[in-house]
């Protein structure tokens, strides 16, 4: 059906927006047709998206589906887009999680319904895009195109501080961006001084010699807009509280895809344009990575409220990732990588069941539970399975990333490997302690001896999870192999010994 | 059929008796669910008997390992799902798939009218299914899996009566501590890749046996393997979630706190000896905690009221010995006192939980006594598992003690004073127990009298098996001083096969009678003051406000939970605590909403270009991002 000619990742990237036109027919009213129209869209979408996935190549290391139409010529940008393994495997995180999203939002939103669902739809459309740009001012515009449905889907279907929230949000994020555009911009007009071109495109843009000290400035530049995403320690502030104040599916989004996009650009440019300047740097940002793993997991555990808990645990295992990737080395990377998923699918679906239980009872303090596994069984087991997995115990997910990512850690430092190793400890505490102050023990409140359990449209969102958690975590090796190609070619840079061995190496580049 | 063939079902049937039962549980009987659940194991421990039937006789099968698939690999990882099939992990297997399936049977009889028995069989099948993980496994990860695994079904367990405050408690505790321990074994497997590059135990052996020592690295990695078998094997510091583990139904205490999992931490630095042999600073270390927690558990067993606490003390004493074996270099007598152990406390704690079922859920031995009458076979049955960890004579914990003794003997005096004196006191704590609970005049109330009966037939009879193991084990490793048949110490001969003492024996025979004797006379010792104290003078312990002094310190054990509890717990919340209110609000939040105004002050002024209303934004929004989407089609295709 889908020949060789056909523009399928592009088609992945705007059946989204196709659905907006759609739903801009439709009055706000028809519940039931916005539903079937979004819902459509992201299942053809995910459809497709698994289409790519079974057809990637996983032997080559280079960009596959790529798709090229010129656009702002005489400034040397192009609709140039193409994915390799690990934007593969991120678009595709993507689909599940946008798919999941919208069909999770069904009964929890009640106003602005159309406005909602549209909001989600160019999400998505966003997302996408950024895993898939081969062009620097492409990426550029998909990233800043996400930060308006974000923005406005805590500033409107938030929580009781969603004003706070999402301006914070904005800021935060915004002033990232302000120093990725300049250096974007930059490097364009160092392609116009070697090659004699403008141009944006990552093939000439990754061709560039860029001299030791301009590499430290450029990378701190985009260090600074992607460490505010992931969010790195100290960045992080922006975080809890647009999680708390986003609606369920918000979080599910924020959490599962948009913080990885701050380690996809690390990945994706940092390491593989700046290599003089990263190692130079990767010890540092490796202290702010175990910072926060440690840091994170101490927040987390004194929160009175669940989903700030979550939220903070994610600032712990967003430093795993960091961590991995600056590790420089194929365990950790392999690790970092296999964690982003992890992180999406485990937190992802943590703030799925936040919801779910939130609106039944209208509040996310533990204080208000206690005992409810009697009242709710069915919740109970799958919040134990994502509770278990974020934690990462062996044969779940989580474990095979960490794993992978502490033991490179600890190869280039055995005390990054023992630190992270003590997150693994407190991660077991504020989570498991958090559950058994939620769902064990006596019913306290007498209302917490009536909610009712999941219904099938809410089993039926949290069962794809379940499903890839057990198969992450017990056959993960066909995953690994999609990307293994992707990060030997990231790494390549840094095996080279004359690049290695410290701030005194003479590296230039590539 | 080549038995070999189907090594994979000795796993895969607990596991998919954990799948039937914990999908489908609920909609069967309680009885159909037990059956399913016991018949697991049992599947098991057939396959894994006609294995070991091969690897006995005069032409045994050599070890061999069974690849199932790769499950993870990455730089210098490589860990495949892999199982090794040698006379120590059949030891094991017989150990756990054997003693399992007896306590599964007897849960079936244990558990019934609870709700939630398909949950409870689930979670014991899952354990199982952990276990062999962990003893079968032929590599460092694998059998990191089993060792995470079954923490949790511990866990899970413990707090199987989740409405209770308590044992959730308990089990998150256990959960906690065990992790701490983890790190350490966790750390362990970050030196063992980063020096050696492989997890594989074999790889592993011949390139540490033929390559140049390094003490130093051997040490650090062996003292962090035993760190995780203090949290597994709860031993000191780490032994304080097995006292509030008791919290959990007994026989899962029989199964996981006493027979099997906490003796993971034996069984690995066994599987990891020739590691271990490498660095005698670590051997020392584990010999000195394994006694010094011998005898600590020891004493704090005296002053117990619970019946089971008693019991778990015992536990983590026993423990304690098997590490005094292992850190002298006498794995097989480690390993030997692992499986007579298994027999005896399983009996023990099984036992009470006969006595705890027929006084409907009664614990504390104050409110027990006189039931040897009322409980026949549970108090012979008892009284067997007593007299075996007492050491008394040809009772299996006496061969297999004896031998720990004489070879720490061997090795340092004093570490074998310790040994003894916990011996004394075991016997005198187990007598005590015996006393309190089947003689003298029942203390339960008095309408309880004619409803207690013995417990069914499905109870007893697993009581009866134990109790026969646990006479009968001992002749599997007889001394070759009371050798009379001369078949040697079948069990060492066995278990020499994969494992080589290396513990050296100083002194003759004439010794090893000597030292004999003196256990003995320790062991009788303890007895005949427990028959002095609670048989002869009938003394019962008063209430909780009535013990005072010492007993109080030891009663309330040493007040080590509380120590950690003011100390390590409540500092490290009250830390984050201030953190979080003086770091991240205060500090870094101060800083981004000082900006915040600054920005919103400026936005005040340029309100006038802005509506509001969400309508127009998301309507510009999307006019943008469409006639962005036209531009490029408009380029490709005019």
């Amino acid at each position: 059906m889908f020949g060789a000619d056909f523009p399928i990742l592009s088609t992945i990237i705007f059946l989204p927006l196709a659905g907006v036109v759609i739903l801009l027919t439709v009055p706000g009213t028809k519940k039931v047709i916005i539903n079937i129209v979004t819902a459509s869209a992201g299942f053809l979408s995910l459809i497709l998206t698994f289409i790519i996935y079974s057809r990637f190549d996983e032997n080559t290391a280079g960009y596959q589906f790529a798709e090229r139409y010129y656009w702002l010529r005489e400034y040397g940008i192009s609709f140039h887009i193409g994915v390799d393994g690990i934007s593969l495997i991120l678009i595709t995180l993507s689909a599940i999680l946008s798919l999941l999203a919208v069909i999770s939002s069904f009964k929890s939103i009640t106003e602005r319904y159309k406005e909602y669902m549209i909001t989600l739809l160019v999400l998505q459309t966003g997302m996408t895009g950024v895993f898939a740009a081969m062009d620097m001012f492409l990426f550029f515009i998909f990233w800043e195109v996400i930060l308006i449905p974000m923005f406005i889907l805590i500033a409107i279907w938030g929580g009781k501080e969603r004003i706070y929230a999402s301006i914070k949000f904005f800021i935060f994020t915004l002033f990232g961006s302000t120093m990725m555009l300049i250096s974007i911009i930059y490097l364009a007009y160092l392609s116009k001084a070697e090659f004699g071109y403008i141009s944006y495109d990552f093939t000439d843009i990754f061709r560039l010699n860029i001299v030791p000290g301009i590499q430290l400035v450029l990378f701190m530049a985009f260090a600074l807009s992607f460490a505010v995403k992931v969010p790195l320690f100290p960045f992080h502030t922006w975080l809890p509280d647009a999680h708390t104040e986003a609606p369920a599916a918000g979080s599910v989004i924020l959490a599962g895809v948009l913080l990885k996009m701050g380690t996809y650009g690390f990945l994706r440019f940092n390491l593989p344009l700046f290599p003089h300047a990263a190692i130079v740097m990767a010890p540092y940002m490796i202290a702010l990575s175990i910072t926060g793993i440690i840091y994170g997991a101490l927040m987390a555990m004194v929160q009175p409220d669940v989903k700030k808990l979550v939220a903070y645990s994610s600032v712990s295992h967003m430093g795993f990732i960091m961590l991995g990737i600056f590790s420089l080395n194929s365990e950790g990377m392999t690790g970092a990588v296999l964690q982003m998923i992890n992180h999406g699918v485990s937190t992802g679906m943590l703030f799925l069941l936040v919801g779910m239980i939130y609106d039944r009872r209208h509040t996310r303090l533990i204080a208000d539970y206690g005992g409810i596994a009697k009242t709710v069984p069915v919740f109970a087991v799958f919040f134990m399975i994502a509770a278990l997995s974020s934690i990462g115990l062996p044969g779940m997910n989580g474990f095979i990333g960490e794993i992978m990512i502490m033991t490179g850690g600890f190869m280039v430092k055995p005390l990054y490997g023992i630190i992270a190793a003590g997150g693994v400890i407190l991660s077991a505490v504020y989570m498991l302690w958090m559950y058994q102050r939620v769902m064990f023990g006596p019913i306290t409140l007498d209302v917490n001896k009536t909610i009712i359990d999941l219904d099938l449209r809410e089993r039926f969102i949290l069962i794809p999870l379940v499903i890839l958690i057990f198969w992450i975590g017990i056959y993960p090796q066909p995953l690994i192999t999609k990307y293994k190609k992707s990060v030997q070619v990231i790494l390549q840079v840094y095996d080279n010994p004359r690049t290695q061995g410290g701030s005194n190496a003479e590296g230039e580049g590539k | 059929m080549n038995v070999l063939d189907y090594t994979w079902l000795i796993i895969l049937a607990p596991f998919a008796g954990f799948l039937i039962n914990g999908l489908f549980g609920k909609y069967l009987s309680g009885r159909t669910v037990g059956l399913i659940g016991s018949f697991a194991p049992l599947i098991s421990f057939i396959i894994s008997s006609m294995i070991f039937i091969k690897f006995t006789g005069t032409d045994p099968h050599p070890p061999f390992e069974v690849e199932i698939f790769t499950w993870f690999a990455a730089g210098k990882i490589h860990v495949p799902v892999a199982y090794l099939f040698d006379t120590l992990s059949l030891v094991m297997i017989m150990v756990v798939t054997g003693v399992g399936t007896i306590i599964h049977f007897y849960s079936i009889g244990y558990m019934k009218g609870e709700t939630g028995i398909a949950r409870y069989f689930a979670y014991l099948n899952l354990f199982i299914f952990f276990m062999l993980n962990l003893v079968l496994a032929d590599n460092l990860i694998l059998m990191f899996l089993g060792w995470e695994g079954v923490g949790l079904c511990s866990y899970l367990l413990i707090g199987y009566y989740y409405e209770t405050g308590y044992a959730p408690a308990a089990g998150l505790k256990a959960f906690i501590v065990n992790r701490i321990g983890d790190m350490g074994f966790l750390i362990g497997i970050f030196l063992v890749v980063a020096n050696f590059g492989t997890v594989h135990f074999g790889e592993l052996s011949s390139i540490v046996s033929t390559g140049p020592v390094n003490t130093a690295l051997m040490t650090g990695i062996t003292l962090m393997f035993f760190a995780g078998a203090t949290g597994k094997s709860a031993q000191i510091p780490l032994y304080i979630w097995l006292p509030d583990a008791m919290a959990g139904p007994t026989p899962v205490s029989a199964l996981i706190h006493a027979a099997t999992m906490v003796t993971a931490g034996v069984y690995m630095i066994t599987r990891l000896n020739f590691l271990y042999v490498l660095a005698p600073a670590s051997m020392a270390a584990v010999a000195v905690a394994g006694g010094a927690t011998a005898l600590f558990a020891a004493t704090i067993g005296i002053m117990q009221m619970d019946i089971k606490k008693v019991l778990a003390y015992s536990t983590i004493s026993q423990l304690g010995y098997m590490f005094m074996a292992v850190g002298v270099g006498a794995f097989s007598a480690g390993i030997f006192h692992l499986v007579t152990h298994a027999f005896f406390k399983a009996l023990l704690f099984l036992g009470s939980g006969s006595v705890i079922y027929a006084l409907h859920h009664e614990q504390d031995m104050r409110g027990m006594g006189g039931l040897m009458k009322k409980l026949p076979v549970t108090f012979f049955t008892f009284l067997t598992g007593t007299l075996a960890i007492s050491g008394t004579p040809f009772f299996s914990g006496f061969f297999s003690k004896d031998e720990i003794l004489w070879r720490v003997y061997n090795y340092n005096f004093y570490l074998w004073c310790a040994g003894l004196l916990a011996a004394a006191i075991t016997s005198f704590y187990m007598f005590r127990l015996v006393f309190l609970t089947f003689s003298g005049k029942p203390r339960f109330h008095e309408h309880d009298n004619h409803t207690i009966h013995e417990s069914p037939v499905i109870m007893t009879i697993p009581l009866v098996i134990l109790a026969v193991l646990s006479v009968a084990a001992g002749a599997l490793g007889i001394p070759h001083i009371l050798d009379m048949f001369h078949t040697g110490n079948i069990f060492e001969h066995f278990l020499a096969r994969s494992v080589a003492d290396t513990a050296v024996t100083v002194y003759g025979n004439n010794t090893e009678w000597m030292i004999t004797g003196i256990s003995v006379a320790a062991a009788l010792t303890g007895f005949l003051a427990a028959f002095k104290i609670y048989w002869k003078n009938r003394y019962v312990p008063g209430d909780d406000s009535t013990i005072t002094g010492l007993k109080k310190v030891i009663y309330n054990k040493y007040y080590v939970d509380e120590l950690y509890r003011h100390t390590i717990i409540s500092g490290t919340i009250s830390f984050s605590k201030t953190v979080y209110r003086y770091f991240d609000i205060l500090i870094i939040d101060g800083l981004v909403n000082g900006t915040g105004r600054v920005i919103l002050r400026t936005g005040e002024r340029m309100r006038s270009m802005q509506t509001g209303v969400v309508h127009d934004y998301m309507f510009s929004m999307i006019l943008g991002v469409t006639l962005l989407l036209m531009y490029i089609l408009a380029d490709k295709f005019l």
